[in-house]
């Protein structure tokens, strides 16, 4: 039976691995900037929503495991699996920039992720809830805290402001993927859409200009990026598996 | 003895014991201070984890093993729990106190007030402080810099 065989003989383990993968990839991205941020604060912030991500993804890939009865362990799945057995979406994967672009990707990520987590505290399937309750309270305030530091970016200064069009255009292309009818929450978009709408107006910019979507990361078809983010990640586990300290 | 009686003692005693397991991180307050203990079932301990990405959980899991080896207990199994998610209305009133007396400004839905002088006259400098569960304020009256418990 291939990888996809059994994703589509087991939805909840097609769930719990993605929403996994997200928050796992994400984690990692925005540990890369422990000891770099603009200011301590940020260092702070950036950090504690990396170990928020990092939390969930361990409960995610927690019970992914137990569905799929392998004897892999989240660590297993986290540290031994390859770039093509991932199922995150591209937004995640994309390397940080400047802070603004960092910060554009948190912004349409974290309000997406909080939407999808609402409606998954609320699902029927006990272990998925329990995990997106808890989770859907941290999400809240990484959204509050990037739709913030957009309007004050936005509104800024004139290079403050450029930098966060510019990231805001390269993040833009990866939503669509969120959405998509196939792999994503289509019935998100217009909540979505309003949110965004609602910061960018404060921060007085516009929405960036429509682009054709980029999919993929669903069915592990990853940009070059989440290989060099993996090879750091899992390098240590690679070269002495079942290293613990 | 009745059965009930003796799971009832059997309970005040795990408690009992965990009431001198410290927070790692804060270790002015207690595990059942904080509301990490969630209940004694049979022979089984429910602990729930504060936020998702909490470092400390593992820790707190060793302390509450090696609290519970000490005191002749070593066949108690520990289970995690995350629902209902905790809040911090689970931290006990004398968990606030001792927040409070150790210069921690306790959770409140209302003003957040400066532990040192007691003024309702502050301001929070970071939203995210030195732990996940905690933000940097700062007293606008006697300009001390403070940790608040957040609201979650
Ligand atoms: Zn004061």
């Amino acid at each position: 039976m291939t990888e996809e065989d059994v994703v589509a003989e087991n939805p909840i383990l097609h769930h719990a691995l993605r929403l996994g993968d997200d928050a796992l990839i994400l984690g990692q991205r925005l540990s890369e900037w422990c000891g770099h941020a603009p200011m301590l604060e940020l260092d702070l912030a950036l950090a504690n929503i990396g170990l928020d991500l990092i939390g969930q993804a361990t409960h995610f890939l927690n019970l992914a495991s137990e569905i799929e009865g392998k004897g892999r362990d989240a660590d297993a799945l986290a540290f031994h699996r390859d770039v093509l057995d991932f199922r995150n979406c591209l937004l995640v994967e994309q390397p940080n920039g400047d802070f603004a672009q960092t910060i554009a990707r948190q912004f349409l990520f974290s309000n997406w992720q909080e939407l999808l987590m609402r409606e998954i505290a609320a699902a029927p399937e006990p272990r998925l809830s329990a995990i997106g309750a808890k989770a859907v309270k941290e999400i809240a305030y990484h959204a509050r805290f990037a739709s913030e530091w957009v309007v004050r970016l936005g509104d800024g200064t004139d290079e403050s402001r450029a930098r966060l069009i510019a990231g805001l255009d390269w993040m833009w292309r990866f939503v669509d993927e969120l959405f998509d009818p196939k792999d994503g929450a289509p019935s998100l978009r217009a909540d979505w859409d309003a949110r965004i709408a609602r910061t960018l107006a404060e921060a007085s910019l516009e929405l960036p200009k429509p682009r054709r979507g980029i999919v993929g990361g669903r069915s592990g078809h990853h940009s070059e990026h989440l290989g060099h983010l993996l090879s750091e990640m899992q390098f240590l586990q690679r070269a002495y598996p079942g290293a613990t300290w | 003895m009745s059965g009930a009686v003796a799971e009832l003692s059997f309970k005040d005693r795990v408690l009992e014991i965990l009431s001198h397991v410290c927070d790692p991180e804060i270790p002015c307050v207690s595990v059942v201070d904080l509301g990490i203990v969630r209940e004694v079932r049979g022979r089984t301990l429910v602990i729930t984890p504060t936020y998702s990405g909490c470092p400390a959980t593992i820790a707190i899991e060793q302390d509450i093993r090696t609290a519970l080896d000490r005191a002749g207990l070593p066949d108690v199994k520990i289970e995690i729990g995350l629902s209902p998610p905790w809040t911090t209305d689970w931290i006990s009133e004398e968990g606030r106190a001792k927040l409070h007396a150790y210069g921690i400004a306790p959770p409140s839905r209302s003003a957040v007030q400066c532990p040192r002088c007691g003024s309702e006259h502050t301001e929070e400098i970071s939203r995210f402080g030195s732990t996940p569960c905690k933000a940097l304020h700062r007293c606008l009256d006697c300009a001390e810099p403070f940790d608040r418990f957040k609201c979650h």
